[in-house]
């Protein structure tokens, strides 16, 4: 994993744009998601877009190369539902080791194609876990404040299946992305915590943290800089912020977490704040913009986009990027655990 | 494995969170630690915790973190309770509450299984108290390994496999040790290690115990000085342990012990604030027995103070909570009664007043203003909300009302106000709830108000206006063709050469639209409110005879500007021609698009509709929204800062419901219809009401240029067309649970309690809210039917998740009021249910909600945006009225 360490020294990296924004140019029906292996299955799957690695791979793969095609130096797994949590609405619990495994090895063989012909430039994987579905620090039942659905220990193991699935299908780091409850993160990086010292191995981890609005603070009601003492207690490649905001509105908590980590910082906002009618309608040229007040006034390390975005955005980002040195990073950012 | 990436960082602090940081610097003060929330050490809470009153021990933290605490400490060890469930749902339910969690928690333990257990529910970063060496270094790296992954810091006891550190050298080797295999051997952040280095008694008539403070002091400044980064910490009332039930010497042994022990480097400790003496405040004499005593200087020390103790009046610092208000000077209670909106005893206060004064006159002026003024600085500044201030008022009226007869009297009496402002809604407009708000607060704020009510003419402002020689004009509206109503009223002030100010609110009013569309009209000044706070700061600085001028040049020019600004952004916005729109519609694949055609078709009529089924379908967010309190529910009620008003608010409204639902105060009916369809003429849809009887709607289609890929949507594109040859379907509705509101919000009136005249027609909106929320859902399930699966959760009914859209006619996807016309005259609303609707198309009750259904599942709600001439036209052309009516309807989507 040297390479990405070097690389993100060298230069400000492209991460990729929004997956679910691309699969919905597919127009996938209940159909297409079955597939021929699903087709008797008893649940409505419409809408599992991390089952789509399984049954439309093509698609899956062609999202990938597209971002990379844009610039991206890193794309994210198809996985973001990719816990045994998320899954069980659609009861499909005993797919989660499969579905991350060939998420990741379907990105890892589109990223090796490209870093095949592009050598100077190598092209990287992240296993993307989401936040599930469940919050481990607030109730679902506003009349018993003290309840909760789900447990660190659930999360906890539910994380592991997935992060060690992840790396089993070639992923080059992990991206535990979209908190909003920093318990669950918290559980995450436990369970990846465990899978190092098990395996011996490092493994780079990125953090992306999510400000869900103008109040500024995550769902779970921590401050930007709450969040970002609450998950530094383990080595971190990164640690940023992506989703429910445009580039714009994150600006402000991007900058209170640039200015107290010696971690490299990432941001992937949403293309712009949804409208009146829940679509993103930032265009590229607006995004990038946007996103060159964070390269003027160095606050990142790595770029990308989540919701709304596509290839374009990507494109218009990394034109913008390459014209900018990275993030000073204080200190070497080394391998040691 | 290597520590080395820990000692290049450059800042290391130690750095703790709850919902906020906690990050302790050289330069930061004390930590302060509270300790109240611990069974150990408060009785208090060792009975709320073993009666299972969780409610109030959380009280007990509340108040440990508003008497500023920085962390809190919480432990359960206790024999008789189950400690590791009583953490965990302690610390859960203290999660919940935002002004508790904001700090850090220290989870206070001495055994691991609960420790670990408090770690697995916050997600901050918590101090765990404690570990040692007491078990021997295997267990002390595997319980700090496992810290370290649940990302917290750690107190470590001065205590090793031999016994407790009891004098310097044992601390200083202890911590050492301590220090060293958590840095080397586990790669433990040295500044995450916080030292315990045990403060034991002093003065216990025991020679061994003589040291006991100074060697803690000298054994941390040693700490400070050789462990680089970690911080020191302590239980500070165990020092004065022998002196239990002398407070008074307790409190100076506190404040000696941690003048000294945190100038040797003590940056944190459990102390009990309210048992601490400021360390100058400490009489001369007690000072010196008491740091004789500490610092151990003298052999007789111990002695000598306890001879001086007898001296030494007990002299407890803790407060109890002061209800005795109703003591206070007449003025206090006054002011008290009108912040607190407490009217219990203000009738008897306000007959004490009026008799101590010569005039009853300056009860209002004197007494009643000196507490409004409270209020309105309060409001002014945050610190009180909307509903409260609402609840000072109704205060103020009683205390007004009472006075009135007196002030009759006294025929001379004049009451001077700071201002006459009338307030209206304009014609055609029927919703005037945030204009009652905005007449009660600057009614508070001493402003005669000359309200008008609703569906003024614009004659009848004018001549009232001039009638009462008003100083401000308030106009409000909701619904889109009252911003021409209010257009027009500006125009007509000009002509009239009227000079007072305009001031423009309501919900479709914006900055944006007054300050293109109205402030040119009127030379004099315009000014958009958006909320009644600013109300009261615009209508005083509009007032202020020495500043207004300034002011209202300001004002000029600020709307110049921004109009300018805002005619220019507009220009750079690309339309499409109409027939390019159209061309890009939104494309529905009607041949795989599965048509359900409804189980029953034509007309129906609910009457008599039983109100408390629609309990669980109100939406709270826009409730909380119409008293100026802005967050989502339910996370509003425990918002930092509006959360208990919110939460007061609701309470009042949940009474008010229980009243509606069991006296049937208000009466709910609604018409619905569910007929065949099909798009024709690519933007309108034929409805075919019965054989022989067709009627069209005609929608419009959003015209701003788009993004690839994304289409030009009309609400005719979820119909299928005629030349498909497939039959589809569509429906219309009309909702009211206004009945009854009027008269009730009218008896509130009457007794002077505008805060629930307000309150019944907030909850009169909500219910018809619901109430379409409701017979959506029915007619998905089972009127029409295309969704008898559906099961969803109100939640997901709010988030609109479902199948099938219900757009209403004055809202974003069809901003045209004039379809409600088609929709009356189909569905006979008027005659069916008594829904009337007014010149601008609003209805009546205002607590009514109509429009459409459509039922294909790739319907969505979109905004249509602005539009241009070729559509108006086309328009005007298609429904076969003027261009110049289309213009007048539709002007405020028309791209400029």
């Amino acid at each position: 994993m040297k390479d990405i360490h070097k690389a993100l020294r060298e230069r400000i990296l492209i991460l990729d744009g929004a997956m679910g924004t691309m699969l919905q140019q597919y127009k996938f029906v209940e159909e297409d998601f079955r597939g021929e292996r699903f087709k008797d299955f008893h649940k409505l799957v419409q809408g599992n877009n991390d089952l789509l690695s399984i049954t439309q791979p093509k698609a899956i793969a062609e999202v990938h190369a597209k971002y990379f095609a844009a610039g991206a130096d890193i794309v994210e797994t198809n996985t973001f539902s990719g816990t045994s949590i998320a899954m069980a609405d659609y009861e499909m619990e005993d797919l989660v080791y499969e579905l991350n495994f060939e998420s990741a090895r379907i990105a890892k063989e589109v990223a090796n194609e490209f870093t095949e012909r592009e050598p100077h430039k190598p092209r990287f994987v992240a296993g993307a876990m989401g936040p599930t579905n469940k919050t481990a620090s607030m109730s679902p039942d506003v009349n018993d404040p003290g309840f909760r659905a789900i447990s660190f220990d659930q999360l906890r193991v539910a994380y592991k299946q997935q992060a060690e699935a992840l790396l089993d299908g070639g992923c080059d780091l992990l991206l535990v992305e979209t908190i909003f409850d920093t318990l669950n993160a918290k559980a995450a990086l436990f369970a990846i915590e465990e899978i190092k010292e098990e395996r011996n191995i490092d493994i780079p981890v990125m953090v992306s943290g999510t400000i869900t609005d103008a109040s500024g603070r995550t769902l779970s009601g921590q401050t930007a800089e709450a969040f970002l003492i609450s998950i530094s207690h383990i080595p971190l490649l990164s640690v940023g912020f992506n989703c429910a905001l445009g580039a714009k509105q994150l600006t402000p908590h991007l900058a209170v977490v640039a200015n107290r980590t010696n971690l490299a910082v990432s941001a992937y906002p949403n293309a712009g704040l949804p409208n009146a009618f829940g679509e993103y309608d930032e265009s590229p040229v607006q995004m990038a913009e946007q996103i060159r007040e964070y390269l003027d006034k160095k606050l990142i390390n790595i770029i990308g986009g989540c919701c709304g975005t596509t290839p374009s955005h990507i494109k218009a980002i990394a034109d913008i990027a390459a014209q900018y040195s990275p993030r000073p990073l204080n200190q070497p950012i080394n391998q040691i655990v | 494995m290597s520590h080395q990436k820990h000692l290049e960082v450059p800042q290391r602090y130690l750095k703790l969170s709850g919902l906020e940081p906690l990050v302790v610097t050289p330069e930061s003060n004390f930590i302060n630690v509270g300790e109240r929330t611990n069974v150990a050490g408060s009785r208090k809470f060792l009975r709320l915790i073993k009666e299972n009153n969780f409610e109030e021990a959380l009280s007990v933290a509340r108040h440990q973190v508003e008497g500023g605490a920085q962390i809190i400490d919480i432990n359960m060890d206790d024999g008789l309770i189950d400690g590791k469930a009583a953490m965990v749902r302690f610390l859960n339910l203290v999660i919940a509450e935002p002004d508790i969690s904001r700090v850090p928690i220290m989870i206070d333990s001495s055994k691991w299984e609960i420790i670990e257990a408090g770690l697995q529910v916050v997600q901050g970063k918590c101090v765990v108290n404690s570990i040692s060496l007491k078990e021997g270094e295997e267990e002390f790296i595997r319980q700090a390994k496992l810290i370290r992954r649940y990302g917290a810091a750690v107190i470590v006891m001065a205590f090793d496999e031999v016994g407790q550190a009891d004098n310097f050298e044992r601390r200083c080797e202890i911590a050492k040790r301590s220090y060293d295999v958590l840095v080397e051997k586990v790669n433990f952040a040295p500044e995450d290690i916080i030292f315990d280095l045990n403060i034991f008694p002093v003065a216990t008539g025991m020679d061994e115990h003589k040291r006991n403070a100074v060697d803690f002091i000298e054994a941390t400044r040693w700490v400070r000085e050789h462990l680089p980064h970690c911080s020191v910490s302590g239980g500070v009332s165990n020092v004065s342990f022998s002196f239990r039930g002398n407070d008074g010497v307790r409190e100076a042994m506190h404040s000696v012990f941690l003048y000294h022990a945190i100038q040797a480097g003590m940056n944190i400790g459990i102390v009990n604030p309210t048992l601490l003496e400021v360390y100058d405040d400490i009489p001369k004499d007690l000072l010196e027995h008491v740091e004789d005593v500490i610092l151990n200087r003298r052999n007789d020390a111990t002695e000598r103070l306890l001879e001086f103790a007898e001296t030494v009046k007990g002299s407890a610092k803790e407060k109890t909570a002061d209800l005795s208000w109703r003591e206070e000077p007449l003025q206090d209670r006054i002011t008290r009664a009108l912040v607190k909106g407490i009217d219990q005893y203000i009738l008897d206060d306000i007959e004490e007043a009026r008799l101590s004064v010569s005039k009853p006159i300056e009860v209002i002026e004197g007494h009643l203003m000196t507490g409004m003024n409270v209020v309105g600085d309060l409001f002014g500044s945050g610190k009180m909300f909307l509903p409260q201030v609402v609840k000072s008022a109704r205060v103020m009226k009683k205390a007004v009302a009472h006075l009135e007869p007196f002030i009759e009297l006294e025929k001379d009496a004049v009451s001077s106000s700071n201002g006459k402002i009338l307030m209206a809604t304009v014609k055609g407009d029927v919703h005037d709830i945030g204009k009652n708000i905005v007449s009660v607060v600057l009614a508070c704020n001493n402003y005669e108000i000359i309200d008008l009510g609703v569906m003024v003419p614009p004659e009848k402002i004018i001549a009232e206006a001039k009638a009462h020689n008003v100083d401000v004009i308030g106009l409000s509206g909701l619904i889109t063709p009252s911003l021409d109503e209010m257009v027009f009223l500006a125009k007509e002030m000009q002509r009239q050469n009227f000079k007072v100010p305009l001031l423009i609110g309501g919900a479709t009013t914006s900055k944006a639209h007054t300050a293109v569309k109205i402030d040119p009209q009127y030379e004099h000044a315009v000014v958009h409110v958006n909320d009644a706070s600013r109300a009261v700061t615009v209508v005083g600085d509009l007032l202020q005879k020495d500043r207004s001028q300034g002011y209202k040049t300001n004002l000029k020019e600020d709307y110049a500007v921004f109009r300018k600004g805002f005619l220019n952004r507009q220009k750079t916005k690309a339309f499409l021609s109409l027939e390019e729109a159209r061309a890009n519609k939104f494309k529905v694949d009607w041949d795989a698009s599965e048509i359900v055609k409804p189980k029953q078709l034509g007309v129906q009529t609910i009457e008599g509709f039983n109100l408390r089924l629609l309990k669980d379908y109100i939406d709270w967010t826009p409730f909380f929204r119409s008293w100026d309190l802005h967050g989502r529910y339910p996370d509003i009620l425990t918002d930092k800062v509006v959360g208990d008003q919110a939460t007061e608010l609701f309470k009042d409204a949940q009474e008010m419901l229980k009243r509606i639902f069991s006296e049937d105060l208000l009466n709910a009916k609604a018409v619905f219809g569910l007929f065949a369809a099909n798009q024709i003429n690519s933007d309108d849809i034929e409805v075919k009401i019965s054989e022989e009887k067709h009627t069209t709607f005609y929608t419009l289609r959003q015209q701003s240029k788009k993004a690839e890929g994304r289409p030009n949507i009309a609400l005719a594109d979820f119909i299928a067309p005629k030349e498909s040859g497939k039959q589809d379907y569509m429906g219309c509705f009309c909702v009211s649970t206004g009945f009854g509101t009027a008269e009730l919000a009218a008896q509130f009136e009457v007794a002077h309690d505008d805060y629930n005249a307000i309150m019944v027609k907030a909850l009169a909106d909500r219910l018809a809210e619901a109430f379409a929320e409701y017979l959506h859902e029915k007619v998905r399930k089972e009127h029409w039917g295309y969704a008898t699966e559906e099961k969803l959760t109100n939640e997901e009914l709010i988030k609109e998740t479902y199948k099938g859209i219900r757009p209403a006619p004055g809202y974003p996807a069809c901003p045209d009021h004039l379809e409600k016309e088609t929709i009356w005259e189909i569905l006979d609303v008027e005659n069916k249910i008594g829904v009337v609707l007014t010149d601008s198309l609003a209805m009546w009750p205002a607590a009514s909600v109509s429009g459409y259904y459509f039922g294909n599942p790739e319907a969505r709600y979109f905004g249509l945006g602005k539009i241009k001439e070729d559509q108006v036209a086309d328009f005007a052309l298609r429904k076969n009225i003027s261009e110049e009516k289309a213009t007048k309807w539709l002007q405020p989507n028309i791209a400029d």
